[in-house]
């Protein structure tokens, strides 16, 4: 019975916590976009190629975001993947990062390089070959020429 | 919360007035569409700084889940 209540009480304070938490939202948000953004920045930074993405690289969640992990997956590039879905602040944090409106977005070397159509596009025309070369990062040519051959 | 192709032709075209447009419903859902557009302000860009100033003149109608248009698949150039 006592343990009962002491549980009521505890729960009524988280309540009482969470309430008075969320009364100032104004100042945490700030800092949590900045925070954001310097996350994103972080991210994109320390690896060589990031894919912003919905879902992940084995289970994509969107047709646009599966077939951006697809080339990159089977040209054998290592790449970071970074749910949207888990997280609304980064979902909006990432649009207003690279001011562009929609997911998937490629990375490489902390540069935006684009999104599903930019990246169709240079796939099969060989830039994004070029591109992974001028930055060493390491994929598979003969992959890359399948893609191409597949799409001719 | 569909769009017409006309309205997103009207818009790219408030943007780029002498652009060659062409829209095309992919999924006739009015929700998923290809447009291509051909601008010579487009000389000189990159393909994102390209598709960016096309995102711009589109208002916000692809902003967020609630946005009007789900997917748009993009192809910019400049004349040959």
């Amino acid at each position: 019975m006592m343990d009962a209540l002491a549980d009521i009480a505890d729960a009524l304070r988280d309540l009482r916590a969470s309430y008075i938490g969320s009364d100032d939202t104004r100042t945490p948000k700030v800092t949590q976009m900045t925070d954001v953004k310097t996350q994103i920045d972080e991210t994109v930074k320390a690896n060589d190629v990031v894919l912003y993405m919905k879902g992940s690289k084995t289970m994509p969640q969107c047709g646009f975001s599966s077939r951006v992990a697809g080339v990159l997956n089977f040209m054998g590039v290592e790449f970071t993947d970074v749910d949207v879905l888990a997280d609304p602040d980064v979902r909006q944090g990432i649009k207003d990062y690279s001011d562009w409106p929609t997911v998937p977005q490629l990375y490489v070397k902390g540069e935006f390089v684009g999104g599903c159509d930019i990246i169709t596009e240079m796939t099969l025309s060989g830039e994004l070959d070029t591109l992974f070369e001028d930055n060493g990062v390491t994929y598979d040519k003969d992959a890359a020429d399948k893609i191409r051959e597949a799409n001719g | 919360m569909a769009m017409q192709a006309q309205e997103i032709e009207d818009l790219i075209r408030e943007t780029f007035p002498d652009a060659q447009i062409t829209i095309t419903d992919l999924a006739g859902d009015g929700n998923h569409y290809a447009a291509e557009v051909i601008d010579a302000a487009f000389a000189g860009m990159n393909r994102v700084q390209q598709q960016r100033a096309v995102y711009a003149a589109l208002k916000g109608k692809m902003d967020g889940p609630n946005g009007d248009l789900h997917a748009l698949a993009l192809t910019t150039k400049a004349p040959a």
